[in-house]
């Protein structure tokens, strides 16, 4: 089985500051890493090739130095790496991105099930992962949290829903989106690193993928960022000092209302 | 390589420094009283070409033809169901889509897919739907990506929406997803605002990113239909009047529309959350603070009064304490109730990305520097363990339970 797991380069965020003036995010010094969620898809791809056999491709799509979450995914024991890095990609939304990932799968050739995180933490549109399935028109399951069943031209998974879950059989080739739920991502070893080190990334632009240029970047994109503003900072908060059965009291007092009106 | 998508024109660049301070992205700098952009990091969201005074970032447009937009009308509502019952997100789109609709002098449509729907046709047109399409079949009992997007593709294909809406929910991002690639159009994900430009008629679909900390305002100037995901519980639901009057069309569809290679096995309720947090008025969560499994119980006895969803921290969740369908924040859930309680939970911006836009946040932590405090409107500095038990014996006694 050749699993191909599409990851993101984001900021991590558990460090990040917030300006207190402008209420933006201060992004000096905020250092990358690969999507969390997609953390479990890599592991998700390592466990396939670990029962089936076969080899495990990450994918990103980004500027050149996102070679860095391939190396980590390769760290962690991925085979290879493939960056799909071109000028042409800028300013891609969720439209021209799941096309050009999906060219880029294509490309690979064998591919048996592609796997992706529920979403990136940055933009959260849990889009790309449906949307590149729907260019390659492949079956998918989105929100998978457990996988019952696993052989060479079908899976069992179970998905996440709001109500509880839903198990899928799907053939493969197909995508998948994981969540957390899934598995534990595994530590890379000391032998990963290495490999990751000297690894050799595989590297394509917009011409290798062959695609038609007015689907990539901008002009590929049929939605426009048209105002960026920072939301209007929560009024300030009231601390309610005293003893506790005070503090509680007054609390109750000030929220008594707002509780009645949804559950009274 | 093709040409830069933006550049800073040197000749009109007087050196201000607007347009560092204006980037949400960290991507504008300053060297020589001259702006640079790191391509890298650059968006394209255009916040630095707003903010310039001097007209000196050029910013390249889209080069594409006009189509003629004008076929496509009114105003349509994706029509979630669940075992029959038609989902809250859904009459909060067609509260918000009557206005929509109104300004644009177009129809407010609903599609549902499902089978036996008679009820819920009539409860469409009830909370205000002039049009509903309906298709009514026993393989669209269930939601199944495949087949669903199959037939929403046909419907759109033959009816031609000019705006096209459906709730955030993980059904709904699964299926339109796949929608707006086939149709070709551009989708914005879990919107918490939407409006009609007044002169272009396009339109203004505002989310959160980056966990809240910045909003964008997105258009789909020259594809149809416009479509947006919305989030559940910002918008106000259209109220119910049984004596509106709709038109109904019961659309046939081709049997090999409904052939999904994707086969539901069977369907396992979650039966540990008594209310689902994604569609809670209140939340109450716990996290570290309450220092041990056990101490679970005082959220979920507070949580039963109110008649709320318990919730909890990444911390909580990790520790085994709750399961992961219960995690608010960034690797969970997103929740928007009315009112969110924060117990012992220290308030990590990945936990705050999920929450922050609760109307009311209450916060109980022991300690008084716990980021959660700058989130929440009201806040007691305390034991959770003191704190919560005592808020649960106010409210039983004010909610006669």
């Amino acid at each position: 089985m050749h699993v191909v797991v599409c990851i993101k380069q984001v900021p991590d965020t558990t460090n990040v500051k917030i300006n207190p003036e402008t209420n933006t995010l201060i992004r000096a010094g905020v250092v990358s890493i690969v999507n969390p969620f997609d953390m479990y898809a890599i592991e998700a791809a390592l466990r396939i090739k670990e029962k089936l056999g076969g080899k495990v491709t990450a994918l990103t799509m980004g500027p050149p130095q996102a070679d860095a979450v391939l190396r980590d995914a390769i760290a962690m024991g991925v085979d290879e790496g493939i960056l799909v890095s071109d000028r042409a990609f800028a300013g891609s939304d969720t439209w021209a991105t799941s096309y050009t990932l999906a060219a880029a799968i294509r490309k690979t050739g064998d591919f048996g099930i592609i796997i992706c995180g529920k979403q990136a933490s940055d933009g959260d549109t849990a889009q790309v992962g449906p949307g590149i399935a729907t260019h390659l028109d492949l079956p998918q399951v989105t929100y998978v949290r457990k996988i019952d069943e696993l052989a060479e031209d079908h899976i069992v998974a179970e998905r996440m829903l709001d109500e509880g879950s839903e198990v899928i059989s799907c053939p493969v080739p197909c995508v998948l989106t994981v969540v957390k739920e899934l598995n534990e991502p595994r530590l890379p070893s000391l032998r990963g690193k290495m490999a990751a080190k000297k690894a050799q990334i595989i590297q394509w632009t917009a011409n290798d993928l062959g695609c038609d240029p007015k689907g990539l970047g901008l002009d590929g994109s049929p939605t426009k960022v048209v105002r960026i503003f920072t939301p209007p900072p929560r009024g300030g908060g009231i601390m309610l000092a005293g003893e506790a059965q005070e503090a509680v009291h007054a609390l109750v007092e000030k929220i008594k209302d707002a509780v009645i009106a949804v559950s009274g | 390589m093709t040409e830069e998508p933006i550049r800073i024109i040197a000749d009109k660049c007087v050196g201000c420094s607007a347009c560092v301070k204006a980037c949400p992205f960290g991507a504008t700098s300053m060297s020589d009283k001259l702006a640079s952009i790191d391509l890298t990091m650059c968006t394209l969201c255009g916040a630095c070409v707003q903010a310039c005074r001097f007209d000196a970032i050029e910013m390249r447009v889209k080069t594409e033809e006009k189509k003629d937009l004008g076929l496509y009308r009114d105003v349509w509502i994706f029509a979630e169901q669940y075992e029959g019952r038609i989902h809250s997100v859904t009459h909060e789109l067609l509260g918000r889509g009557r206005k929509l609709a109104d300004d644009l002098g177009m129809d407010l449509c609903a599609v549902l897919l499902g089978k036996d729907t008679t009820e819920q046709v009539r409860e469409l047109i009830a909370r205000g739907a002039d049009k509903v399409y309906v298709v009514d079949r026993p393989e669209l009992e269930h939601f199944q990506d495949e087949i669903y997007a199959l037939v929403l593709i046909e419907m759109v294909n033959k009816y031609k929406p000019n705006v096209l809406l459906c709730g955030a929910t993980t059904l709904g991002r699964s299926l339109v997803s796949r929608v707006a690639v086939k149709v070709h159009t551009g989708l914005t994900a879990d919107c918490t605002g939407l409006d009609i430009d007044p002169e272009t008629k396009n339109l203004l679909q505002t989310r959160p990113a980056f966990g809240g900390n910045i909003m964008a305002t997105i258009i789909t100037p020259n594809h149809r239909p416009q479509m947006a995901t919305v989030r559940h519980k910002v918008m106000k639901e259209a109220g119910v009047d049984t004596n509106r009057k709709g038109r109904v069309f019961a659309e046939k569809i081709a049997e090999s529309l409904l052939k999904s290679r994707a086969k539901r096995i069977r369907f396992e309720k979650d039966t540990s959350t008594a209310v689902n947090i994604a569609e809670a008025d209140i939340i109450v969560s716990g996290g570290r603070g309450l220092q041990k499994p056990e101490s679970f119980a005082v959220i979920r006895e507070l949580a039963e009064v109110l008649g709320a969803a318990v919730g909890a921290s990444r911390a909580a969740v990790d520790a085994g304490w709750i399961p992961y369908s219960h995690q608010v924040g960034q690797t969970g859930k997103t929740v928007c109730p009315k009112i969110y309680f924060a117990c012992g939970i220290s308030g990590q911006i990945q936990h705050l990305a999920g929450m922050s836009s609760a109307d009311v946040i209450v916060a109980i932590n022991k300690d008084p520097e716990a980021p959660i405090f700058k989130a929440a409107t009201y806040g007691i500095v305390g034991d959770v363990l003191t704190i919560v038990p005592l808020l649960t014996a106010e409210f039983r006694k004010i909610l006669k339970k």
